[in-house]
């Protein structure tokens, strides 16, 4: 289990970084490689060069402003995780990146690159997606701003170009009287979910004004959906939408009773969240 | 007077190396050595084919290929297939593969070339440059197909059995018929392996200068490697050492040998006159190191209104992959050792030994015990439940009792001996274990749960262990001028503290300061005649050869002390490393008693001028004896008429989520009595670790194969090995020690306990919460959740 | 084929600084292990999962296999042989290790040190449950986790010791 060979860059300016990636079709970019090396190690990704972003300055930040979380490419997910600003102003950020691996996995590993490896398992291209976020993407050709419902493509697939950089992640923040909840089931404690339920709810007074959930490992994207309508049978309604499969730990009958127990419970608990936020800002 | 050390809980010694990262793994050995090469294995990638052709033209343009070797290269012995080093006359059908595979392969896995390079990764890119032809052959996966035997693994055995074998004691087919009540149960287990942090590994060195050859080799066996490396490379046993260094854990898989890599590595550095390493990775690890567990069962049972069973028939069908090298000695332990603690009136066991197109099966901790107590355990679940009694009363019932001791049960156990127990309580032990675990509370506990809608389920399983199985451990006991005391046994360790437990014993019987002794291991040179670590044998064969051999040099610096002394040896002790004469100040340090032991004409230092021609002696007499020898050492073997037998009791309290189906542990209980306790410490540790697996064996590991023969979970990200958040937040023990009157110190094997009757236990358990039969682990939480489905319909039972 | 071509990196480790040539690919593991000669890091799994090979950069435990040597430049790397104190006695999670025989065959060891050591310098003072979760993402197939625990505790209760006697002194 040992990569095989690659040409290895370690540019200091994103100029530079993108120039090489704009030279070299089979060329990856390398951040925490938490995800990367292991799939390097077992040579089931052979890139012809990797781009170690590492060096590059100003994309280590996790930046909070009145409008939401924005993270740079190089925010290890702890330190997304250790911002007391950030869980405060999205506090599902925190409640995911608990979730995500073990602590040493998340001392290396960075929120972004989560985000563009795109695993329908993952925590945080789902989170994204249900928060509506984007992501910032530069280029030789320029820099776009990619909504989060236009990320994924397909399985572990984004529509990010070969040329391509994501430097930045934008979480928008949590609005009064919105409120979000998140909860997994794992074989292992770290382990990918076998099923993860995240719920983002608005509410005005009493009433839910708009319910989405977004769903971990029931589908081969990261999904997310609208049970605005639906709020008495969530788990039934998007279940119409996901598609639950069958592998070495658990049935496709198994994940949607899965999603049939938590899609209510985190429905519940971002509706009380969102209850419990409103009180907060009517009562500071 | 010395502390007693036998029985103290005494930090290890070895634990200052690993704490410092200086333990010495066979991959940590010749990194300075320029001159190391190292080697990578192309590897099947199909369960079952023809090799048409290998083309290795283009390896060898790779910068950095040293030399590649496919089994046309091989020579000699090295070209016939490995060992079967287990033969019994019921294996009629055993095949072993070559060390790298000639014309056909059997599992994915197999090995197929073998490439040594500079290093690791050129070795790789170079054997994903080897081309192979295969011709495809049907697979045979799991018990199912091997019996139906559509397709075969091996040509020249159409139906797939490579061993049938049957013992009874008594009539039991006919007990049954005439027992009053009957039950009939389907017991499946499924594969799982030992996955050691470390994987295999064998460096190896070749001096042209010497002529000798030194291995050094990540095993359970250095004798039995040596022994193989010389019969396939054709040299004298004389020719070659092996050195088994730190090891990172075995639990089994590394006792089977020689493996392919064992004999490739040797063979390459003699060629190619350099060092050369094999470091397994993990990938490697879970699809070409053994297996272990997949079982079949099929019981029928006979008893009366109370529970006794009058006549036990079982059969089932044991799955040994690919190949037989350890012969049939899991399915025998699981025929023989699945009667645990009970006495059964008449029994039958017959079983077949089934090849598939998997990894190959060798023993993995517990070895077919736990699939034994699996069937025996849950046998006496389903009499009490169909008879309405406590669990725990069908049990004591059919206990052999203390007084029956020796109990023979008329079967031939796996060591070709009469199965025959030594001691043990049984009753005590129950009794123990129904008060740790609160057997007799947890009624109340379940209603106080239940009113909280929390479902529960208690659960208990016995065992009985054949540990410390023969033919013979030995060991030396050497004291040096210096007072220091450096012991050498043929057996190796990986983890089990024997550095610290022998240097007890040692300690205890010569009368020495546990600081001045020194264990060596699984090191040929030191002990050139061992058997290995496995069975749960090193503490009752190494612990007793390692005391007998002290008790010798103990008896001659008696001797020798009491000629310098002029006192008589009846009236010595040895406390702290001095004789001393009873009530007197007279004494001499065993030190001096060494320099008086060998009889010197040169001095090499001050206190060996003691010793040379005129100091010492009576020059009428021959200066050293005619019965005697130089030196203060003590040498002796071991060599028991048959298995010390441990026993102990597990019980789980668990609970079950009644929407998720996820399991969790609430309270784990143990009883054990493995006989005397060297270090009690260590074999709490060993509890411990036996525990943690058997969680894992229960409820989170297993190989999945899919229908092609590939492994699914070749990772450990998905082949679950519990972490510290899987298993119980404490494991409460408690210890019975009935002797065994086996050997001298009294002692029986502890190693593999822990892990025989996790799948019982937790089976016992969930059934208890869910109240329905389970029948067939592991379980996982999505299991759990399809059998609530298929019992959905069922009317509730009452418990 | 082409030769690889090596790369100069100085990697900082337990104070020292290790000039190695290595091929970009060459994983941090191996370059401790082979390159720099410290073997207490282990190898057990090479893609994450099993923690054998954590060491601490720049104070943080991290996989070294999933870490490219050539990508270490910048780091300040401690490896197990880099725990020890000053004066060669074990540090208090090593000697909470031996007291409390939070180790059986050794090989996982070194991570679970690296991890621990870092994780009582952010929860100083962990609860038991908090222990468990230190380490968590270790695994250790001898022990049965119940004495790394029990080890992890007892470090606090070490290291308490030793702040107490330095406050008196």
């Amino acid at each position: 289990m040992k990569p095989a060979p690659f040409a290895y860059l370690r540019p200091s300016t994103l100029e530079e970084a993108l120039a090489a990636l704009a030279g070299e079709q089979g060329a990856k970019v390398l951040a925490g490689g938490q995800s990367l090396v292991p799939l390097l190690n077992m040579r089931l990704a052979a890139p012809s060069m990797l781009v170690d972003i590492n060096a590059l300055p100003d994309l280590g930040h996790v930046r909070v402003a009145e409008d939401g979380v924005r993270v740079g490419a190089l925010a290890r997910h702890a330190e997304v995780l250790a911002s007391a600003e950030a869980a405060h102003a999205q506090p599902l950020l925190g409640m995911a990146l608990s979730h995500v691996a073990h602590p040493t996995i998340r001392n290396r590993g960075t929120t972004v690159g989560s985000i563009v490896h795109a695993d329908a398992a993952a925590e945080m291209p789902m989170v994204l997606r249900l928060l509506e976020g984007s992501v910032d993407v530069a280029s030789v050709r320029g820099r776009r701003t990619v909504p989060a419902a236009e990320l994924f493509a397909g399985p572990l697939e984004s529509t990010l170009g070969h040329d391509e950089i994501a430097v930045q992640a934008f979480f928008p923040g949590l609005a009064p009287g919105a409120g979000v909840a998140f909860q997994e089931i794992a074989r292992r404690h770290g382990d990918y979910a076998l099923v993860g339920v995240a719920a983002h709810v608005e509410t005005e007074g009493d009433a839910v004004t708009r319910a989405r959930l977004g769903f971990v490992s029931v589908s081969d994207v990261p999904t997310v959906v609208d049970v605005t309508d639906a709020l008495d049978d969530p788990a039934g309604t998007a279940l119409t939408e996901l598609e639950p499969a069958d592998d070495i730990h658990a049935t496709a009958a198994y994940r949607a009773h899965l999603v049939r127990v938590l899609a209510p419970r985190v429905l519940a608990a971002a509706t009380d969240h969102a209850r419990s936020r409103a009180g907060e800002a009517i009562h500071p | 007077m010395t502390t007693k050390m036998f029985g103290a809980k005494v930090p290890r010694v070895e634990d200052q190396r690993f704490l410092r990262g200086q333990g010495r793994y066979v991959d940590d050995l010749l990194t300075d050595d320029p001159r190391l090469l190292h080697s990578a294995v192309l590897r099947s990638p199909h369960a079952h084919a023809r090799i048409v052709d290998i083309d290795v033209s283009d390896v060898l343009d790779v910068e950095g290929v040293v030399a590649v070797w496919t089994w046309d290269d091989l020579t000699g012995p090295m070209a016939e297939p490995l060992p079967l080093l287990i033969p019994h006359p019921a294996l009629t059908h055993g095949r072993t593969q070559y060390a790298l595979a000639k014309d056909e392969v059997n599992y994915v896995g197999e090995a197929i070339a073998f490439v040594v390079a500079v290093d690791r990764y050129v070795a790789e890119d170079a054997v994903s440059r080897i081309r192979v032809d295969y011709e495809y052959l049907e697979p045979v996966v799991g018990i199912p197909a091997a019996r139906a035997a559509k397709h075969a693994v091996h040509a020249d055995v159409p139906d797939n059995v490579g061993a049938r074998m049957e013992q009874e004691n008594g009539d039991a087919r006919a007990a049954i018929a005439a027992a009053p009540h009957v039950l009939t149960l389907d017991l499946d287990v499924e594969r799982s392996a030992c996955t050691p942090m470390e994987g295999r590994g064998t460096v190896a060195r070749w001096d042209p200068d010497t002529s000798r050859l030194t291995v050094w080799s990540s095993t359970q066996t250095s004798t039995g490697v040596r022994g193989c490396v010389a019969a396939k490379l054709g040299l004298d046993l004389a020719k070659v050492d092996v050195v088994t260094p730190d090891v990172g854990g075995g639990f089994g898989v590394k006792i089977n040998h020689p493996w392919p890599e064992e004999l490739l590595v040797p063979l390459a550095a003699m060629t190619l006159g350099r060092p050369v390493k094999f470091t397994e990775d993990r990938r490697e690890h879970f699809i070409s190191s053994a297996h272990e567990r997949a079982q079949h069962h099929h019981v029928e049972v006979g008893f009366d209104d109370d529970g006794r069973v009058l006549g036990l028939d079982v059969e089932f069908w044991h799955d040994h992959g690919a190949y037989t090298p350890y012969g049939l000695i899991v399915p025998i332990i699981t025929s023989t050792q699945l009667l645990g603690p009970y006495k059964p009136a008449n029994y039958r066991v017959a079983f077949e030994s089934l090849y598939t197109n998997t990894v190959i099966v060798t023993p993995y901790r517990g070895a077919g015990r736990p699939q034994g107590c699996f069937v025996m355990e849950r046998t006496m679940d389903a009499i009490s439940t169909y008879l309405g009694k406590d669990r725990t009363e069908v049990r004591a019932t059919n206990f052999i009792q203390p007084d029956e001791f020796p109990y023979e049960h008329g079967l031939v156990f796996q060591d070709g001996r009469e199965l025959t127990y030594d001691s043990g309580d049984y009753p005590a032990s129950l009794v123990k274990l129904k008060e740790l675990v609160g057997w007799d509370e947890f009624e109340e506990f379940r209603a106080e749960m239940a009113a909280q809608g929390r479902k529960v389920g208690i659960g208990l399983a016995c065992y009985v262990e054949g540990t410390g199985v023969g033919p013979y451990e030995g060991a030396h006991v050497h004291i040096e001028t210096s007072g220091r005391v450096k012991v050498a046994t043929g057996l190796t360790t990986q983890g089990q503290g024997h550095q610290t437990a022998f240097a007890q014993i040692v300690a205890d019987t010569l009368g020495v300061r546990f600081e001045d002794v020194e264990i060596t291991t699984g090191d040929t040179r030191r002990m050139p005649y061992a058997v290995g670590t496995f069975a749960s044998r090193a503490a009752v064969m190494s612990g007793s050869a390692i005391h007998l051999a002290a008790l010798r040099a103990k008896e001659k610096a008696l001797r020798i002390a009491a000629e310098a002394l002029e006192a008589s040896e009846d009236d010595l002790e040895i406390a702290d490393g001095v004789v001393s004469v009873r009530g007197t100040d007279a004494s001499i340090d065993l030190g001096t008693v060494a320099v008086l032991s060998n009889p010197l004409r040169y001095a090499f230092d001050e206190a060996s001028k003691a010793a040379t021609q005129f100091s010492i002696g009576d020059p009428g007499k021959p200066p050293v004896a005619e019965d005697d020898e130089p030196g203060l050492e003590g040498k002796d073997f071991y060599s028991p008429p048959r298995s010390t037998f441990a026993n102990g009791m597990h019980a789980v309290i668990v609970e079950t989520d009644p929407d998720t189906a996820e399991i969790r542990i609430l309270k784990y209980a143990v009883v054990h009595d493995c006989g005397n306790l060297i270090n009690p410490m260590i074999v709490e540790g060993q509890i411990h670790g036996g525990v943690a697996q058997g969680v894992g064996g229960a409820l989170y590991e297993r190989m999945a194969y899919d229908e092609s023969g590939q492994l699914l979970n070749a990772s450990f990200m998905d082949f679950l090995m519990p972490y510290a958040t899987e298993v119980p937040t404490s494991i409460d023990i408690d210890h019975l020690e009935t002797p065994s009157p086996l050997n001298p110190l009294g002692i029986k094997g502890a190693g593999e306990a822990g892990v025989i009757p996790s799948a019982a236990v937790f089976a016992a358990a969930i059934e208890d919460a869910e109240g329905f039969p389970i029948t067939s682990m592991p379980i996982s939480p999505s299991e759990l959740f399809e059998l609530r489905l298929a019992h959905a319909d069922e009317p509730h039972p009452t418990v | 084929m082409t030769t690889e071509q090596l790369h100069e990196v100085r990697l900082h480790v337990n104070g020292s600084v290790h000039e190695v040539r290595v091929p970009a690919r060459r994983l941090l593991s191996d370059a401790l292990r082979h390159d720099c000669g410290l073997t207490g890091t282990h190898v057990g799994c090479e893609h994450g999962v099993c923690g054998a090979c954590t060491v601490l950069v720049d104070g943080a435990p991290m996989r070294s296999c999933l870490m490219l040597a050539v990508s270490a430049v910048d780091a300040e790397i401690t490896t197990v042989e880099g725990l020890t104190e000053e004066d060669g006695s074990l540090s208090p999670v090593q000697q909470a290790f031996s007291d409390c025989h939070g180790l059986q065959c050794g090989f996982c060891t070194p991570g679970f040190l690296t991890t621990i050591t870092a994780g009582l310098r952010e929860t100083p003072d962990p609860t038991e449950d908090e222990a468990r979760e230190m380490i968590a993402g270790n695994l250790c197939r001898c022990t049965g986790y119940q004495n790394i625990v029990k080890s992890v505790l007892r470090a606090r209760e070490i290291q308490a010791e030793i702040q107490g006697e330095r406050s008196r002194s």
